[in-house]
């Protein structure tokens, strides 16, 4: 029989409310605000409750009952239950309607701003510390490493470079060369207007040498490994696999961060050197459809960039290797417990990543001006 | 129904001939026995006998690789969609790290089935959250985050969460390890209490023995070697009773020997 609630008015006596049928999760949504509603309407005369009609009362029948029972009502307007199946009374007895009276705590007031702006420049100041003490660190980790080359752990090294490297080569490709593409024609578009066709090629091969080359490779490859690094690392922190490392007196610095550094750094360069290539190589097909031949186009940008730029490149991507992994491993290590720990770190891998390697960039900007490279 | 002798009841689960394993791998081969309403049943083994993946492929996680689960008379690996669903909601499951949703507080994991299956306002799935939570001693963490508690209690807090709906079946996946002694009386006298007066069925995976002799009517025992099932029955008897020795050094936590092997 379905849950039901009926009322009857006493003559001078209290009111009743009768359930009947089966109180559960599923039936009692409705009946709980007709309760509610007869409660309100007799707020100063004593209601029973009948129930010698319920057939069945789970947890959630149990829940209303129990919420009749501790409603705030004067001395002499009581709530009383009558008739409800022992083993289902046993239930309700086993609250204290008081207690539950009390509203659950509740969630923390919320904070003022000069309070939030002081917490979150301590955050901020934490955050700098502990970036530096992790330099310093990961500094010394590196240095004794490499020292004694014995004690990295080179497979390790190796499977990390083969995922941060070799399986991102198919993504540097297809960026590369449609970033190649890209820039080529849209100036080719603008050049045509001047007959300065040929010009594009010394646009191209300064821009990805010096600039586009490792700037997109690092950007590629903190979202691609930076991140992995993070959440592999946070899950190990998660499932206290850091600390077993820590107990076992093995640095997790030297055994985690180390690897991924040098991985990540070594194929950094490679990865750089065949953006630069593939992205000259996407311009090259774009003059061809503006009519330039591949001898010109080649012997054009290679008399306009030198080996100066290419190698200004390549020292920007050696420094943008160690911080995206740096980071990563930073990340990881910061992660708190939690699922969601995880998710957070990745983020802030991958954002910490990015801020860092634009600034950086300019920071060789300005050097590359005043050492006039 | 409850008061009845538990193990009289119909029964509620009934697993037949059932296959379970990966691929190749064979966990459990032919493998049937019953639960009736209103029971508590163990799932007993050593370590690596596969007491979990029997669990998995009883509460559908795992499709078994031959034979069938029938909760209520439904198979559940074949029941699909909304009757699937409504199979679902009548058990609860325990896991045995607790498998609390991390970004919400212990309150907002018990509300979540309520929220999602019933229509009941607002403040009664805060009461039934805070109800659950304090049937298992939780009263005040209610905005806690499963981050910021123990073990013990986060295993608490997932019992309260399987009980969210007040399902018919509960399976728990050692319930007591890792909580102490005090606590895990306690967690036992709420199955028993549970059991008489809702009529819920417990289906428990467990190794602690005080607690199998004071809530199990009857439970099997799984083995690694023998594939399948070696013993079933009620728990004291087979401590006394049973002929095979693996059963009894089980039960009366002996170690086992090469001769009794």
């Amino acid at each position: 029989m379905a849950a039901a609630l009926a009322l009857q008015a006493g003559d001078g006596g209290p009111t009743t409310i009768v359930l009947s049928g089966r109180l559960d999760a599923y039936s009692v949504g409705p009946l709980w605000r007709e309760a509610h509603e007869a409660l309100r309407k007799q707020p100063n005369a004593p209601v029973v409750v009948d129930c010698s009609r319920v057939e069945y009362c789970d947890g959630a029948g149990v829940a209303l009952l129990v919420d009749l029972l501790r409603a705030l009502r004067p001395a002499g307007a009581e709530v009383s239950i009558r008739g409800l199946a022992e083993r289902f009374q046993k239930l309700v007895d086993q609250f204290d309607p008081k207690a539950l009276a009390e509203s659950a705590p509740k969630p923390s007031p919320r904070i003022a701003l000069p309070e939030r702006v002081g917490r979150a420049s301590v955050r901020f100041f934490d955050d700098l510390y502990h970036q530096v003490a992790f330099l310093g660190e990961a500094a010394s980790a590196l240095a004794y490493a490499l020292r004694n080359p014995r004690a990295i752990r080179w497979k390790d090294a190796l499977y990390i470079a083969e995922e941060a490297g070799v399986n991102a080569l198919p993504i540097v490709a297809l960026i590369g060369f449609l970033m190649g593409v890209i820039l080529a024609f849209q100036s080719a578009v603008a050049m045509k207007q001047f007959g300065a066709e040929i010009f594009v090629a010394n646009l191209l091969a300064l821009s990805l040498l010096r600039e586009l080359g490792p700037l997109m490779t690092a950007i590629l490859l903190a979202g691609r490994s930076g991140a992995a690094f993070a959440a592999e690392i946070g899950t190990m922190k998660v499932n206290q696999e850091v600390d077993a490392l820590t107990t076992m007196g093995l640095d997790p610095v030297r055994f985690l961060v180390v690897t991924r550094v040098l991985a990540a750094t070594a194929m950094t360069v490679p990865l750089v050197v065949f953006a630069d290539l593939i992205g000259l190589v996407g311009g090259a097909v774009v003059m061809l459809t503006f009519e330039i031949p591949l001898q010109t186009y080649y012997n054009q940008a290679v008399s306009f960039a030198s080996v100066g730029d290419f190698l200004g490149g390549l020292a920007k991507s050696v420094v943008f290797g160690v911080l995206i992994a740096g980071i990563g491993c930073l990340r990881g290590l910061q992660t708190q417990t939690g699922a969601s720990a995880v998710g957070i770190s990745a983020t802030s891998a991958v954002v910490s990543a990015i801020v860092l390697i634009v600034f950086v960039d300019g920071v060789f900007a300005v050097l590359f001006y005043y050492l006039d490279i | 129904m409850s008061e009845a002798t538990p193990t009289r009841g119909e029964p509620i689960i009934k697993v037949e001939n059932l296959t379970t394993g990966f691929g190749d791998f064979i966990v459990h081969e032919n493998v049937s026995f019953e639960i009736h309403r209103g029971e508590v049943f163990a799932i007993l083994g050593g370590s690596g006998s596969g007491k979990t993946v029997l669990m998995k492929n009883m509460i559908g996680l795992y499709t078994p690789l031959a034979g069938r689960v029938l909760i209520a008379g439904q198979d559940i690996a074949r029941a699909e969609g909304e009757e699937r669903r409504a199979l679902l909601r009548r058990f609860g499951v325990m896991y045995q790290l607790g498998a609390l949703f991390g970004s919400m507080t212990l309150a907002e994991n018990v509300r979540l089935p309520l929220e999602e299956y019933t229509d009941l306002p607002d403040d009664a799935m805060d009461l039934i959250a805070r109800m659950k939570l304090g049937l298992v001693q939780l009263q005040g963490a209610e905005r806690l985050t499963p981050a910021e508690i123990s073990g013990g209690m986060m295993k608490r807090a997932a019992i309260a969460r399987a009980m969210a709906l007040d399902p018919d079946i509960i399976f728990l996946d050692e319930p007591s390890g890792g909580l102490d002694p005090i606590t895990s009386v306690e967690l036992d006298e709420l199955v028993l209490r549970l059991r008489a007066s809702l009529g819920i069925t417990f289906v428990v995976i467990t190794h602690e023995l005080p607690s199998i002799f004071t809530i199990v009517d009857r439970c099997i025992m799984v083995d690694k070697k023998a594939r399948g099932i070696i013993a079933e029955g009620r728990p004291a008897d087979l401590r006394d009773r049973s002929d095979n020795p693996r059963v009894r050094h089980f039960f009366n936590r002996e170690p086992e020997t090469e001769a009794a092997a």
